[in-house]
């Protein structure tokens, strides 16, 4: 088995096992941990597509940024050996009915779907090449949604902050 | 198919992510874990776009761009959500989505 093949199978089974415990652990902090997990394969697993920059991307944002969040947020709001209690088996049934017939549904269809990879040569990916067509406004440019999404981010950083604060 | 790796089971492990986020989004109660679900959510949408860009349509980088700016999108929707959630617990002192139904008709 060449070694990219076991490398692929080592993350898949990092992601799959990790996205499991994450949902099921009782422990908060160790279900953020688990969510790291999952994140950091995924980095790895965007750096076996040769898209180094999404890796980093992924790698910056997720598993730098969002997890230290919610990892402050966990420490802020609960106790480390605060366990939560079982589900209803009610709620737990429902879920586990959804999530398996939803993917078993997904899993069908993309068994079936055959897919038509392009015929065009390869476009290399590189750091100009990225930064190019995100600034770009003429055909593949990508300028409006980058300025969509700064202003976003700016009203979000502005909403965080006054929806946080104490009040006087 | 790239090196040996069908698209098909890359797309059944982003699938099964994505279930798992469904699926603890249902069971969980507490805030925060049901925001780490939305994150699985939107980690397994990103693993697909960047897929069909690399095995589909090497010749572009649209899936690139659009898992980038989901990614962007998530940071702005985890800050907004963790202001809320730590808002919710000063008032409330719980995080359980059952005690928080002072909003509610």
């Amino acid at each position: 088995m060449a070694l990219n093949v076991l490398m692929f199978y080592l993350l898949s089974a990092v992601i799959v096992i990790c996205s499991i415990l994450t949902i099921t652990t009782t422990r908060i902090l160790r279900a953020a941990f688990y969510l790291l997990c999952v994140l950091v394969a995924t980095a790895g697993f965007y750096f076996m597509v040769d898209y180094q920059f999404m890796a980093g991307v992924q790698l910056v944002l997720y598993a730098g940024g969002i997890v230290v969040l919610i990892i402050f947020s966990i420490l802020l709001t609960s106790h480390i050996s605060h366990k939560f209690a079982k589900p209803e088996a009610s709620r737990l049934i429902m879920g586990i009915l959804v999530g398996a017939s939803g993917f078993a549904l997904s899993t069908l269809a993309i068994l079936k779907y055959t897919f038509i990879p392009t015929t065009n040569p390869a476009m290399k990916v590189d750091m100009q090449a990225i930064g190019l067509q995100l600034l770009g406004t003429g055909k593949n440019g990508y300028v409006l949604p980058f300025e969509v999404i700064s202003i976003l981010l700016l009203a979000a950083m502005i909403g965080a902050i006054i929806i946080a604060k104490k009040g006087k | 198919m790239l090196q040996g790796i069908p698209i098909t089971s890359v797309l059944i492990v982003s699938a099964f992510m994505f279930f798992a986020g469904v699926c603890g989004f249902i069971i969980r109660r507490n805030m925060i874990t049901i925001l780490m679900s939305i994150e699985l959510i939107l980690n397994a949408v990103n693993i697909n776009m960047v897929v069909f860009n690399k095995f589909l349509f090497p010749d572009q980088l649209q899936g690139q761009f659009f898992a980038l700016f989901i990614v962007g999108i998530a940071a702005a929707e985890a800050s907004v959500a963790i202001a809320l959630v730590i808002n919710i617990y000063r008032r409330l002192n719980s995080i359980s989505v059952d005690k928080v139904n002072e909003m509610k008709y």
